[in-house]
C-alpha cells in the first residue's frame, strides 16, 4: 500500500497543473467554474500529499523498515557517453514539504475567491487568469519538492519563477500618480530579472557538479563515496570542487530566497495581489531556496569547516538582521511583512550554514503556515480599509481620492474593533512571528538559537568555529529583538489606538471565504509548534534520521533553559518597546514618533539603505548607457554593413539582369520561338488546302520514286 | 495466236495515265471520282493480264477475284464519295473543288 501511494507521487504536482490547463482553454469564462477547478486541484494534491506524509509518518512511529528515499523514476534521457536519469522520490524531507505546501496553497486558493471580490460588481476582470496562474504556481512548487534530480528542479523552479513575474505583474495595467512609486509591471520585470542572476549562478554550480560526477540525481551525487570525490578533488588551490559548486548552487537559492545582495526584488513583489504576496513571497516559492541547501544539505557539509558554511551562515545571518532594520522604518503593511519574510529565511539560511538542519527545516515550515497568516490578515486589512474608503467616497464626506493609499499603515488604526476575527487571527500569526511561548515560532526559532549555542559551547557538528557560532548566535538574537520591536509596531499601528482616517473608521469584516482560512492557519500555529518541542522533536526524528548524512553526526541540541529565557526575552522586550512608542498612548497625526529622535538614521532606514537608488546607479544606469551606446554601434556599424551588402546584392543582381538575363537567356528563348515561327511560315505554303495538290504531289513523288528505283537497278 | 502482254499493259498504262490526268486537272469533283474509277479500271486489266499469262498453279482464280475485289470496293468508294461531294454541294452549293479549300486556313 505504501508502495502503492508512494508510485503515485507525480499526481501531485500533475493535479494543479491540469487545472491551470483546463483553466485557460476552456472554462475562463465561467468564474465560478474555475474556482471550483483550481480548489479541487489543489485539495486533490493535498489529500495525496498528506496521505504520503502520514504513510512515512507512520515509518517512524514503528521505524522499520526505514524510508530511506523511495525513488519514481519516470524517463532516462540518454546524453552521449551517460543517460540523464529523470524522476521524483519521496523521502522526509519531501514529504515534510509536502505536509507545508499543498495545504497553505489550498487556504491560499480559498481566501483568494473573497480577495478578488467574487460575486460582487468589483470582480477582477482577470478573475479566472488568477486562479490558472495560481493553479501552475501550485504545480511548479509541488513538482520543486518531489524531484530527485537537478533537471526537473529547475524545470520547476523555473515554471516558479514565471508564474512569479505574472503574478507580481497581474495588475500590469496599474500606474501610480506618483512616478517614483514601483508599478506591478515593473516589479515583475525586477523580480524576474533579480532571480535570474541566481538562477544563472546555480545553473552553472549544476552543470559544474554534473561535469565532475557525470550526473544530475541527487542520491548518486550525494553517495558517500561521491561526496568524498568531490570533497577531495580540488578545483583550484585549496578549494574543493564540492565548495565551489555548493557556492555557486547557493547563489540560486540567494536569488530565489531574496537574501542579501538579491533580496531587492522581494519588497516590490509586493504590487502582486495579497494572495500572491502570501502565496509566493511568504509560504511557497522563497522558501524554494532554503529548500535548495536543505536539499543539497549532503554537499554543503562534505567538507565540514569549509568556505561554503562560513559564507552560507554570514549571508543567512546578516540577511536577517538587515532586513530587520529595514522592517523597522517600512509604513506599508505588506512591505513590513515582506523585509520580515527576508529576515526569516536570513534565519533558516544561517541555520543550514551552521548546521542546524533539522530546525532550518522546521523553521521552513512554521514559518510558512503564519507567514501566510499574516500576509492574508494583512489583504484582508487593506480590502477592509479600501471598502471603508469606497464606503465613505459614496457617502459624500471622504478626502480627494487620488492619494489615498489603502496599504499605508498611518491610514489605519483601531481596526480591532472593525474587524475582530481578522484582528485576532494577525495577533496570532505575529506572537508566533516573534517566537513568543507556547506558539510555533518560539520552538523553531528557539531550536536554530540553541542549535548555534550549543555549536558554541560545545564544538559544531559541521566544523565552523565557535568564535563564528557566537557571532552567528549574537546577530540573530538581535534580529529576533527587532522582529518582536517591528511586528509589535505592526500590530498597534494598525489594530491599536483611534482611527486615523475615516476609511478604517468605516472598515468591513471581510467575507467568510477570506477569514475561515485565517482562522484555521492560526488554529495551527500552536500544535505545529509542539510537534517540534526540545523534549519530543518529531521533526529531529523524521528529518533528522532521514538525512543520511555521511560525514556529519547530526547532534540534536538538548534544550538550553539560558537560550530559551533569552530569546524570549527579548521577544517581550520587543514588544514592550514597541507598546511603549506606539501602543501606549494613541498615535494622534500621521507621524511616525521615532522619526525625530533618530533622525537621518531613520531616512536611511525608511529608504532601504539606498540599495535600489545604488543598484540603479552601479548596475543598472552603466547597462542602459551600454546598451545605448551598443545601440549607436548597431545602428551605426551593423545597420551600415548590413545595407551595404544588401545594397551590393541588388547592384549585383540588376547587373546580372541586364548582362545575362535579358541578353543571353530571353535571347535564347526568343530565338527558339523566332525559328519556329520562320518555319511554320516557310512550310505553311505546302499546305494549300487543295485536294489536287495533294495528289499532284504524291503522283509526281510515286513517279519520281519509281524513276529512281528503275534508274538504281 | 495470243494477244501478246505488253499490249494490255500498253492499254492499261494509257488507261492510267488518262485517269490520273482527268484527276488532277478537273474542277468538278464528280469527274475526279470518274478519273479515280479509270485509274481503278486500269488496274483490273493489269490484273487479268498478268493472271492470263503468267505461269499459275492450274484451276486457281487468283487475279479475277482480285479484280472482283476491286471493282466492289470502288463501287463503295463511289457511294461514299458521291454522299460526300452531295454533303459539300448541300452547304456550299458548288462541287468546284478550288472552292472547298477550307483546310487552308
Amino acid at each position: 500500500m505504501r508502495e502503492f501511494f508512494f508510485n503515485l507521487v507525480w499526481l501531485i504536482p500533475l493535479f494543479p497543473l491540469t487545472a491551470f490547463a483546463l483553466i485557460v482553454l476552456w472554462t475562463n469564462r465561467n468564474r465560478l467554474l474555475s474556482t471550483w477547478i483550481a480548489w479541487i486541484g489543489i485539495g486533490l494534491s493535498w489529500v495525496l500529499g498528506w496521505t504520503i506524509l502520514f504513510l512515512t509518518w507512520q515509518d517512524i512511529e514503528g521505524l522499520t523498515p526505514p524510508l530511506g528515499n523511495h525513488r519514481v523514476p519516470l524517463y532516462s534521457i540518454p546524453t552521449g557517453s551517460t543517460s540523464l536519469q529523470l524522476g521524483f522520490q519521496v523521502d522526509t524531507l519531501t514529504s515534510l514539504m509536502l505536509l507545508m505546501v499543498p495545504f497553505v496553497c489550498l487556504m491560499i486558493f480559498i481566501y483568494s475567491k473573497g480577495y478578488m471580490n467574487f460575486g460582487t460588481e468589483e470582480v477582477d476582470s482577470r478573475y479566472s487568469r488568477f486562479f490558472a496562474y495560481i493553479s501552475l504556481f501550485a504545480c511548479g512548487m509541488l513538482g520543486l519538492v518531489i524531484s530527485d534530480n537537478f533537471v526537473t528542479l529547475l524545470i520547476f523552479w523555473e515554471i516558479m519563477g514565471l508564474c512569479s513575474y505574472l503574478l507580481i505583474g497581474f495588475w500590469f495595467d496599474k500606474s501610480y500618480p506618483d512616478p517614483k512609486r514601483i508599478t506591478p509591471k515593473e516589479a515583475g520585470l525586477k523580480a524576474f530579472l533579480t532571480t535570474r542572476i541566481g538562477d544563472v549562478i546555480m545553473l552553472a554550480g549544476m552543470l559544474l557538479l554534473y561535469s565532475q560526477t557525470g550526473t544530475l540525481t541527487f542520491h548518486e551525487i550525494f553517495a558517500p563515496d561521491m561526496l568524498e570525490h568531490l570533497a577531495n578533488s580540488y578545483a583550484f588551490g585549496s578549494v574543493s570542487w564540492a565548495t565551489l559548486s555548493a557556492m555557486l548552487i547557493f547563489g540560486g537559492a540567494v536569488g530565489k530566497s531574496a537574501q542579501f545582495p538579491l533580496h531587492v526584488w522581494l519588497p516590490d513583489a509586493m504590487e502582486g495581489p495579497t494572495p500572491v504576496s502570501a502565496l509566493i513571497h511568504a509560504a511557497t516559492m522563497v522558501s524554494a531556496g532554503v529548500y535548495l541547501v536543505a536539499r543539497c544539505f549532503p554537499l554543503f557539509v562534505a567538507v565540514p569547516g569549509g568556505s561554503q558554511l562560513y559564507l552560507v551562515s554570514f549571508i543567512g545571518a546578516f540577511t536577517a538582521l538587515f532586513a530587520s532594520t529595514i522592517a523597522v522604518a517600512q509604513n506599508d503593511i505588506k512591505r513590513v511583512l515582506a523585509y520580515s519574510t527576508i529576515s526569516q529565511l536570513g534565519y533558516m539560511i544561517a541555520a543550514l550554514g551552521v548546521g542546524a538542519y533539522v530546525a532550518a527545516v522546521f523553521h521552513l515550515i512554521a514559518h510558512a503556515f503564519f507567514k501566510a497568516l499574516l500576509f492574508m490578515g494583512s489583504g484582508s486589512v487593506i480590502h477592509g480599509v479600501e471598502h471603508g474608503h469606497h464606503h465613505v467616497h459614496q457617502e459624500g464626506h471622504g478626502e480627494d481620492e487620488a492619494e489615498f493609499d489603502a496599504n499605508d499603515m498611518m491610514n489605519m488604526g483601531g481596526l480591532l474593533r472593525r474587524m475582530p476575527v481578522t484582528g485576532w487571527t494577525f495577533i496570532v500569526g505575529a506572537l508566533a512571528l516573534t517566537g513568543i511561548f507556547p506558539f510555533a515560532g518560539f520552538w523553531s526559532k528557539d531550536e536554530i538559537l540553541a542549535e548555534a549555542w550549543h555549536d558554541f559551547i560545545v564544538g559544531g557538528a559541521v566544523g565552523l568555529s565557535g568564535n563564528w557560532d557566537f557571532v552567528v548566535w549574537l546577530v540573530l538574537t538581535l534580529a529576533a529583538l527587532l522582529t518582536a520591536f517591528y511586528t509589535g509596531r505592526l500590530v498597534f499601528l494598525t489594530f491599536f489606538g483611534q482611527p486615523r482616517t475615516e476609511a478604517a473608521e468605516h472598515a468591513p469584516e471581510s467575507t467568510p471565504s477570506m477569514i475561515w482560512p485565517l482562522i484555521i492557519l492560526a488554529a495551527a500555529s500552536v500544535p505545529l509548534g509542539l510537534l517540534g518541542t526540545p523534549w519530543a522533536n518529531l521533526y529531529f526524528a523524521f528529518v533528522g534520521e532521514g538525512a543520511h548524512l555521511p560525514h556529519v553526526h547530526l547532534e540534536h541540541a538538548s534544550f538550553n533553559p539560558l537560550v530559551a529565557a533569552i530569546s524570549l526575552g527579548v521577544a517581550l522586550l520587543g514588544w514592550l518597546v514597541a507598546w511603549l512608542v506606539y501602543g501606549r498612548k494613541s498615535l494622534a497625526e500621521a507621524v511616525d514618533p521615532l522619526r525625530k529622535p533618530l533622525g537621518p538614521v531613520w531616512t536611511v532606514l525608511e529608504n532601504k539603505y539606498y540599495f535600489d537608488e545604488m543598484y540603479n546607479a552601479v548596475i543598472i544606469q552603466p547597462t542602459i548607457r551600454l546598451a545605448s551606446q551598443c545601440a549607436v554601434f548597431d545602428r551605426k556599424v551593423i545597420d551600415a554593413v548590413v545595407n551595404a551588402v544588401g545594397n551590393f546584392g541588388r547592384w549585383l543582381a540588376s547587373w546580372l539582369r541586364r548582362a545575362i538575363d535579358s541578353a543571353i537567356i530571353d535571347g535564347a528563348v526568343n530565338g527558339v520561338g523566332r525559328v519556329t515561327t520562320w518555319c511554320g511560315e516557310f512550310m505553311r505554303a505546302t499546305q494549300t488546302g487543295n485536294v489536287q495538290n495533294y495528289l499532284l504531289v504524291a503522283a509526281v513523288t510515286v513517279v519520281l520514286l519509281l524513276a529512281l528505283f528503275l534508274v538504281r537497278g | 495466236m495470243q494477244v501478246p502482254l505488253s499490249w494490255y499493259l500498253i492499254v492499261a498504262a494509257a488507261l492510267f495515265c488518262i485517269g490520273l490526268y482527268g484527276a488532277l486537272s478537273r474542277r468538278n469533283a464528280i469527274a475526279i471520282l470518274m478519273g479515280v474509277e479509270l485509274m481503278l479500271n486500269a488496274v483490273n486489266v493489269n490484273l487479268l493480264a498478268f493472271w492470263r499469262h503468267v505461269e499459275t498453279p492450274a484451276g486457281t482464280l487468283t487475279g479475277q477475284v482480285f479484280a472482283i475485289t476491286v471493282i466492289t470496293v470502288a463501287a463503295a468508294e463511289v457511294a461514299v464519295g458521291l454522299a460526300l461531294i452531295i454533303a459539300v454541294y448541300r452547304n456550299r452549293h458548288t462541287v468546284d473543288v478550288e472552292d472547298v479549300d477550307l483546310m487552308k486556313l
